[in-house]
């Protein structure tokens, strides 16, 4: 199953290859990884996606807790939590459709973020599910590049 | 304030650490640490290869608690740490290791010398540094041992850039640390304590299965308590010898690939394993499906990530093994296990460890016994990888903490004879005996310098069999007696090999000749190295094949 975990850290040098090296060493998987600092600059937020058996996310997280800079681990998976990715898709204009993609770019909210000779880039955020519907709707028009930030998630404030 | 420069601080530091002894080696990028040290009180120990300080300080470190220091210049100097860090890592050894560095701006140019050194051994520490400037130093050194030294323990790694060394700062060392992220827990839960002292009041087939917790936490007399009061026998793992006497009436020897035959059958047989400070490694568990099916689990750890990795625990307790077994023994309640024990004590009887007497010929078996007589179990054992180690842990009855040191983890050879040195450095008036194979003592025997050097007298029993005997038994058992490259018929004369470095050396071929040899090791004041010439193919038994259940154990070859 999939898990999303939520990683606190030390807003410091190295932390980022201690936690990717974690991974790789003990064969666990990354599916995507976010991190940025906080509003404290002394730490950092890590969103992790990762899946395995229970047993694996179980030792993800403890193996995790045992990082020296790691403050708190949190798998988000097991409680309410809203998560958001953005994704940036240059798809192709060459084939003369420029008006039907931006019809798909208007139901799903998405945003024209610039337009090239032939190709237009359109943005959005959203869940992973949103962000594939987009994709593939865009897919028969020829998508050029694309880069996708990965999710990043919190809890919900209702605790 | 004090202003200082950066060795100077790193020496100061470590004055207030406690350090005693330093091992290591010297290189470009310390040498104004080394000029500071040239006239500090503190002990160096001048090793000949950067492998043996990491394992001289590892050494130090287990046979007295303490945390050990070892120190290297940058790129190889710091490379050849690399074994001895990982041989400390796996099997949770309070260490800080000190590295060159090349000067700041000159990292990652590929330079002289230059190794990412904190890149290599991030998965092999428990934690690691590189300081960047003089005014981190101190700070740097605090936590680092504190890290070393608390919750389970492990090595530490701080990569000191040569400018960083020579650069002023004011020097004040920190009296106390604290580290928002790093707070191991001690105390167990009071309510898992009562209940696994519920579980173990009804138990009809208990076990305790003990590990290197109870010697890292010094709870062997909290063990020697909780067994005694509820009767309950004890195994050990390979890094447990020593924290439960071995002449104890309720020890079962260590148990798992070769372990005794009554260990793994009470294992097998068990309706409760109270886990102390161990981790359920494959060399113990063998296959894991058909591992303690019918058996409830307690599992006593200060390592959460130990706890359910391997074997799941229905009960588990995160705490430090004294803290945890001295509530349990303020509760804990004798179980009804006569029958229990009845059964043991048959099989005790009946599957005992033996190995062929009487034949005239010199078996390693006998002369391990034979070192305990003479040192009258007090010495401390250190021991390399493969037979030697396993026949050492078989046949040598440890009966104090700490006086058992091998590497069980990671099966470094060439581990024993500079964890010897350091053990003898810790413990100037005991004795110290390192059981080596002839292919494992090769692999640092350089060290023979050091130990002559410094006056130590370090004792090795060669077990010389001519072969690489482990592999070599997996060969004969596994691959169709294939010896391919396990010969060690080319080998050193190893008596003119000691004395050439100025230690003593003895042969001895035969079983008679054994017991006057080992008197004249210990007497000697110069480090001795015995060659036994035992007999080639010799295996060790009993033994459960990797992967197989604990209940497939081979007895000899049938």
């Amino acid at each position: 199953m999939r898990h999303t975990i939520s990683v606190l850290v030390e807003n410091k040098f190295g932390v980022l290859a201690r936690v990717s090296g974690l991974f790789s060493g003990r064969g666990y998987n990354i599916d995507s990884l976010c991190v940025a600092e906080t509003d404290d600059p002394t730490m950092s937020m890590m969103t992790i996606v990762t899946h395995g058996e229970d047993k694996i996310i179980e030792q993800i997280e403890k193996q995790l807790n045992k990082l020296i800079d790691i403050i708190k681990v949190t798998d988000l998976t097991k409680e309410e939590h809203v998560e958001r990715e953005l994704v940036l898709i240059k798809v192709s204009t060459e084939n003369g459709r420029r008006a039907e993609i931006m019809e798909i770019v208007d139901i799903f909210r998405a945003k024209i973020i610039d337009v090239g000779q032939k190709s237009m880039t359109v943005e959005t955020t959203g869940d992973e599910d949103k962000l594939n519907a987009l994709i593939n709707l865009l897919k028969p028009f020829g998508i050029k590049e694309i880069a996708r930030t990965g999710k990043i998630a919190l809890g919900r404030g209702t605790k | 304030m004090n202003k200082l420069n950066g060795a100077q601080i790193l020496v100061e530091s470590l004055i207030k650490e406690g350090v005693e002894v330093i091992f290591g080696y010297q290189g470009g990028s310390v040498l104004p640490i080394f000029d500071v040290l040239y006239d500090a009180p503190i002990k160096f120990i001048m090793v000949r290869h950067e492998q043996g300080a990491a394992h001289a300080a590892d050494g130090y470190a287990r046979s007295t608690g303490k945390v050990g220091v070892c120190l290297a210049t940058s790129g190889p100097g710091a490379t050849n740490l690399v074994t001895g860090i990982a041989t400390a890592y796996m099997d949770s050894i309070p260490m800080v290791a000190l590295t060159g560095q090349v000067p700041t701006p000159m990292i990652g140019n590929d330079a002289f010398q230059e190794a990412d050194i904190v890149g290599i051994t991030r998965p092999i520490t428990k934690h690691n540094y590189l300081v960047k400037k003089p005014s981190d130093l101190a700070h740097t050194v605090k936590e680092a041992f504190h890290i070393a030294s608390t919750g389970r323990p492990g090595p530490v790694l701080i990569d000191l850039p040569k400018d960083v060394s020579t650069g002023i700062a004011e020097y004040k060392y920190p009296d106390k640390i604290e580290i928002r992220s790093y707070n191991p827990t001690y105390c167990g839960h009071p309510g898992q304590i009562k209940k696994s002292a519920e579980l173990i009041s009804e138990a009809k087939k208990p076990v305790i299965y003990a590990g290197g917790g109870v010697l890292t936490s010094g709870a062997s007399r909290e063990l020697i308590e909780l067994a005694e009061k509820t009767s309950i026998p004890v195994t050990t793992t390979l890094m447990g010898l020593g924290g439960f006497p071995a002449t104890h009436p309720l020890f079962l020897g260590m148990l798992g690939m070769h372990g005794t035959k009554y260990a793994n059958f009470a294992m097998v047989e068990t309706d409760l394993i109270i886990a102390i400070g161990a981790r359920f490694d494959d060399r113990i568990t063998g296959k894991l499906d058909e591992f303690a099916t019918n058996s409830t689990i307690i599992h006593i750890d200060i390592d959460p990530a130990s706890i359910s990795k391997n074997v799941k625990a229905h009960l588990p307790i995160v705490g430090d093994v004294r803290c945890v077994l001295t509530e349990l023994n303020k509760i804990a309640q004798p179980p009804e296990i006569t029958s229990w024990l009845k059964k043991i004590n048959e099989w005790k009887e009946n599957h005992p460890l033996t190995y062929k007497k009487g034949d005239g010929c010199l078996r390693p078996q006998f002369i391990i016994e034979e070192i305990g007589k003479v040192t009258q179990g007090k010495a401390i054992i250190t021991t390399e990888v493969g037979q030697n180690q396993m026949w050492a842990a078989q046949y040598y009855k440890c009966d104090y903490p700490r006086h058992f040191l091998s590497s069980g983890g990671l099966g470094t050879m060439g581990y024993g004879f500079p964890a010897a040195i350091g053990a003898q450095v810790g413990n100037p008036d005991k004795i110290v005996f390192d059981i080596a194979g002839d292919g494992s003592i090769q692999m640092n025997i350089q060290e023979l310098m050091t130990a002559v050097q410094y006056k130590l007298p370090v004792n090795v029993a060669i077990l010389n069999n001519q072969y690489l005997g482990m592999v070599r038994q997996w060969q004969e058992l596994f691959y169709n007696k294939r010896y391919a490259h396990t010969s060690l018929a080319m080998s050193p004369d190893f008596v003119k090999l000691a004395e050439a470095y100025g230690a003593k050396g003895i042969r001895v071929t035969e079983e008679k000749d054994v017991r006057q040899a080992l008197e004249q090791a210990i007497a000697s004041p110069k480090p001795v190295l015995i060659d036994f010439r035992i007999v080639e193919e010799e295996n060790v038994f009993p033994m459960v094949p990797a992967g197989a259940a604990l209940t497939q154990m081979i007895d000899s070859l049938a």
